[in-house]
C-alpha cells in the first residue's frame, strides 16, 4: 500500500463506475475471450463486500446459480470489467455481508433501500 | 547506461491489457546526476559514477564534497559506480542529469541491491526457517531451540556455519532478474514487478541485467 503518494494509484483508477454498495444487487459485465473473439458475460448477484482501497479496491458477488452458492470476487479497477449495472438498491444495516452465506430462500431476502 | 540509484516509495498493482493484476515496486530512480566517468586511460576501466537523492552539505564529508564540486552537482545521499560499455559514455559528462526513462524501459530485467529490514536478534525458526519441536506430546520448554550442535567425541567441535540464532535482515540484499512494467518519465518512476529489500524510503542500486 501506498500511503505517503496516492497520485501513483490514481491514473490506473477506473471512473464512470456506479456508486453501490453491499446489499446492492449488480450486474457485472465481464470481458471474457475465447480464442481471438471478446465477448461480454454477465455475472448478477448481491454485493457481499467491498474491501481494499485505491487501485487494491475489490468487491464480491454472491448469486445462487441451481441452488449452489457462487461467490465472484472482481478487483473494482480492472480492466476486465466492460461495465457495471446496479440492478437494485439494497437496505442492509452491516458493511459485510457473510450471514447471506447461512441463508437461502425467503431468509436471503434484501429490503430495499428507500430514498428520502 | 547500466544502471541507477532510487528510491523505494512502496508497493501497489498494476493491470495490464489482458486485466491481469501484477504487485509493483514503485522506485523513484531520478534524477541521478554522473558525477564522474571513469576511463580505462586513467582508472584502468570504463565506469558511470552517479549520485542520487539530496543531502544536507553537512552530512556529507569534505572530500566528497570537493569531489562532488568538481562535478557541478548539489551534495547527495549516494553515490554508485556502474560499469559502462564502450561508447556508451559518449554523451555523457559529469553535472548531466539522468532519468530513469533514458536508462530503463519496460520488459528491461534488472538486479536491485538494497538492505534488508532489519528484524534483530532471532531464533532459529525465523531465520533459518526450522520447524521447531512438537507443542505437546511430552516436550517441555522445548519448542523452538535450535536443537543438536553436531556429534560427540569424533570431531569434538561444532561445525563452522552450524545454524544458530543471531541478527536476522539489516544486511545487503540482492533481489535478481525483476522486470520492469512502467517507467514514468514526468515523475521519474520505476514500477518493478516483485518486491524489493528494504523499508520505504530506502536506497536502492538498480542495475540492468546483460548490459
Amino acid at each position: 500500500m501506498i500511503s505517503m503518494d496516492n497520485r501513483i494509484d490514481q491514473d490506473q483508477l477506473r471512473e464512470g463506475l456506479p456508486a453501490f454498495r453491499p446489499g446492492d444487487t449488480v450486474r457485472v459485465n465481464v470481458r471474457v475471450r475465447e480464442g481471438e473473439k471478446e465477448r461480454l458475460q454477465a455475472f448478477e448477484g448481491v454485493v457481499i463486500r467491498r474491501k481494499g482501497g485505491g487501485v487494491n479496491e475489490t468487491f464480491t458477488v454472491r448469486k445462487v446459480s441451481n441452488g449452489v452458492g457462487v461467490e465472484r470476487i472482481f478487483p473494482l479497477h480492472s480492466p476486465v470489467i466492460a461495465d457495471i449495472e446496479v440492478v437494485r438498491e439494497g437496505q442492509v444495516r452491516r458493511a459485510k455481508l457473510y450471514y447471506l452465506r447461512n441463508l437461502s430462500g425467503k431468509a436471503a431476502r434484501i429490503r430495499e433501500r428507500q430514498h428520502t | 547506461m547500466a544502471g541507477l540509484i532510487g528510491k523505494k516509495i512502496g508497493m501497489t498493482q498494476v493491470f495490464d491489457d489482458e486485466g491481469r493484476a501484477f504487485a509493483v515496486t514503485v522506485i523513484k530512480a531520478g534524477p541521478n546526476h554522473v558525477t564522474q566517468l571513469k576511463t580505462i586511460e586513467r582508472d584502468g576501466y570504463r565506469a558511470v559514477q552517479l549520485g542520487f537523492g539530496e543531502a544536507k552539505e553537512k552530512h556529507v564529508t569534505k572530500p566528497v564534497l570537493g569531489h562532488l564540486a568538481a562535478a557541478g552537482v548539489q551534495p547527495v545521499r549516494r553515490l554508485e559506480e556502474f560499469r559502462a560499455a564502450e561508447g556508451e559514455t559518449d554523451e555523457l559528462e559529469p553535472g548531466k542529469a539522468l532519468s530513469p526513462a533514458d536508462v530503463l524501459a519496460p520488459g528491461d530485467r534488472v538486479d536491485v541491491v538494497g538492505i534488508s529490514k532489519g528484524k534483530g536478534f532471532q531464533g532459529v525458526v525465523k531465520r533459518h526457517g526450522h520447524h521447531g519441536f512438537d507443542a505437546s506430546h511430552g516436550t517441555k520448554t522445548h519448542h523452538r531451540r535450535p536443537g543438536s550442535m553436531g556429534q560427540a567425541a569424533d570431531p569434538a567441535k561444532t561445525f563452522k556455519n552450524r545454524k544458530l540464532p543471531g541478527q536476522t535482515g539489516n544486511r545487503r540484499t540482492t533481489i535478481r532478474n525483476l522486470e520492469v512494467l512502467k517507467v514514468d518519465a514526468d515523475q521519474q518512476l520505476v514500477f518493478l514487478k516483485g518486491s524489493v529489500p528494504g523499508a520505504r524510503n530506502a536506497i536502492l542500486r538498480i542495475s540492468k541485467r546483460g548490459a
